[in-house]
């Protein structure tokens, strides 16, 4: 079972899978806080299948990832493994970070990119219970007033978004949906 | 060869990724240039390499793509590379802005607002809008970095000093929410006041160069001017000679060997799609004048 476990739960059309799912992506950080719906991974448990989309189609052995405590268990290592090729590096030298938004603390040990490359930064991949239910309220490139979204936290996301235009992305997973926060947001309580 | 010897889209998917990554950058960080390792691709480089390459990394088997070539869907370059991502990705194409999910384009924005569903993708010669007056990538980086765009308002100034007017027609420098001076690409600045507030997302490839930037959806963008001479998107003083439009953006073509001249619509789609509606210009069949 564990074998299969690992073995099993990619895309089981790559390509195309992959396209679409990375159009999930690219509309979420295009429109930040809009929920995306993402599918096609399958992957262990606790890692959920909107992540489990979002590694899939970005991450490889050129990616370096941080798995935080939430979520480091040998099948999804193993998985990540498999599926990804992606080295599992310490939080400093991440591209990519997966976990819940307790166990990414602190979020000052990502990458937040260099005046002159603000791309050399982290993606947050911050698994939550459920993502449908505002807490903040979002302006920015990509909304055209504001937008109500979920956010696991405020103050971090203002300091965050006070570097721009350093600083870290996210991407909030439940289940198969997904949001964005992209650094270039500006965050309000709801 | 079939069909199946070839990858989804061209591409294989450590490329795609990777080119992947680097839009979802440029989307976090509008106007600023991501760099990212372009791979050769089977046209050359004049013909749009870098738009293609985004083209490829975007599109999923539902989507309609439409290719312009300044304004017009019947180029040559325009046609290859439709019919490259109708054999590679297997999309439908069309001709009607209205009906594209995916719009690849080279030096026009289309003249019809665009929508949410919708991706503009530019064809883009230099991204470096900084170029022309520093040619080492360092020097133009660190002043990227330092927002250090004083000389770029200079070079503009020195336009009004000698011609009365700011004389850039295309790739007219904007500045992107506030921070980053980019290069629209060499569309006519009479596209500019589209590229900011517009609900589709914008996506810019540049192949040679190998430098991917985006506009969100809605993103603030500012073309570049002075109090005393504020931007003028200009456009000339005559109605389409064919559908009568007085609010689109016109080619001059010569008819005859004598100079005789027509103006007509650059965005054909446009233009088709308003004769087809009944709207006549000067040189209607009619001859009933607009
Ligand atoms: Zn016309």
């Amino acid at each position: 079972m564990f074998e299969a476990e690992v073995l099993s739960g990619g895309f089981s059309n790559p390509a195309q899978d992959s396209a679409r799912a990375f159009r999930a992506c690219l509309d979420a950080m295009a429109r930040p806080g809009r929920i995306q719906q993402i599918a096609g991974a399958v992957p262990p448990a606790p890692l959920s299948p909107a992540a489990g989309a979002i590694l899939l189609t970005l991450a490889d052995a050129t990616t370096p990832i941080f798995i935080a405590k939430s979520h480091d268990t040998e099948a999804v290592r193993r998985w990540i493994a498999f599926h990804c090729s992606a080295p599992v590096v310490a939080a400093s030298d991440a591209d990519f970070a997966i976990g819940t938004w307790d166990a990414l603390q602190p979020v000052s040990q990502f990458a937040i990119g260099t005046a002159e490359y603000p791309d050399r930064s982290a993606t947050l991949i911050v698994e939550c219970e459920d993502i449908s239910a505002p807490t903040a309220t979002l302006s920015g490139p990509g909304i055209e007033t504001t937008q109500t979204a979920y956010l696991p936290n405020l103050d971090a996301f203002v300091a965050n978004s006070a570097q721009f235009p350093l600083g870290f992305d996210c991407y909030f997973t439940a289940g198969n949906q997904l949001s964005a926060l992209p650094r270039s947001t500006k965050v309000e309580a709801l | 060869m079939t069909d199946q010897a070839y990858n989804f889209a061209y591409l294989d998917e450590a490329t795609k990724r990777m080119i992947r990554r680097a839009l979802l950058k440029g989307l976090a960080i509008p106007g600023y240039q991501v760099p990212f390792a372009s791979r050769e691709m089977p046209m050359p480089y004049g013909w749009g390499t870098g738009g293609v390459q985004v083209t490829a990394a975007c599109l999923t088997p539902e989507d309609t793509l439409k290719v312009i070539d300044q304004g017009a869907d019947d180029t040559t370059n325009a046609v290859s590379i439709r019919k490259f991502f109708e054999r590679t990705a297997q999309v439908q194409t069309s001709e009607t802005t209205a009906e594209a999910t995916v719009i690849q384009t080279r030096h026009r924005i289309p003249e019809v607002a665009l929508t949410e569903g919708q991706i503009l993708v530019y064809q883009v010669p230099i991204p470096e809008p900084l170029r022309f007056l520093e040619p080492r990538e360092s020097e133009t980086r660190r002043m990227h970095a330092l927002e250090e765009y004083g000389l770029m308002h200079v070079k503009l100034y020195e336009d009004i000093a000698r011609h009365g007017a700011i004389a850039t027609s295309y790739a007219y420098p904007v500045k992107v929410e506030g921070r980053y001076v980019m290069d629209p690409s060499p569309i006519p600045k009479f596209d500019n006041p589209k590229l900011g507030g517009n609900a589709a997302i914008q996506l810019f490839g540049a192949g040679r160069e190998q430098r991917i930037y985006a506009l969100p959806p809605y993103t603030d963008v500012v073309s570049l001017d002075f109090e005393d001479h504020p931007f003028d998107p200009s456009k000339a003083d005559h109605a389409c000679d064919l559908c009568g439009s007085e609010v689109s953006y016109l080619d001059e073509v010569i008819t005859d060997d004598k100079g005789s001249r027509i103006f007509v619509c650059s965005d054909t789609s446009y233009c088709t799609t308003r004769q087809d509606e009944g709207h006549t210009g000067r040189l209607s069949p009619e001859g009933e004048a607009a």
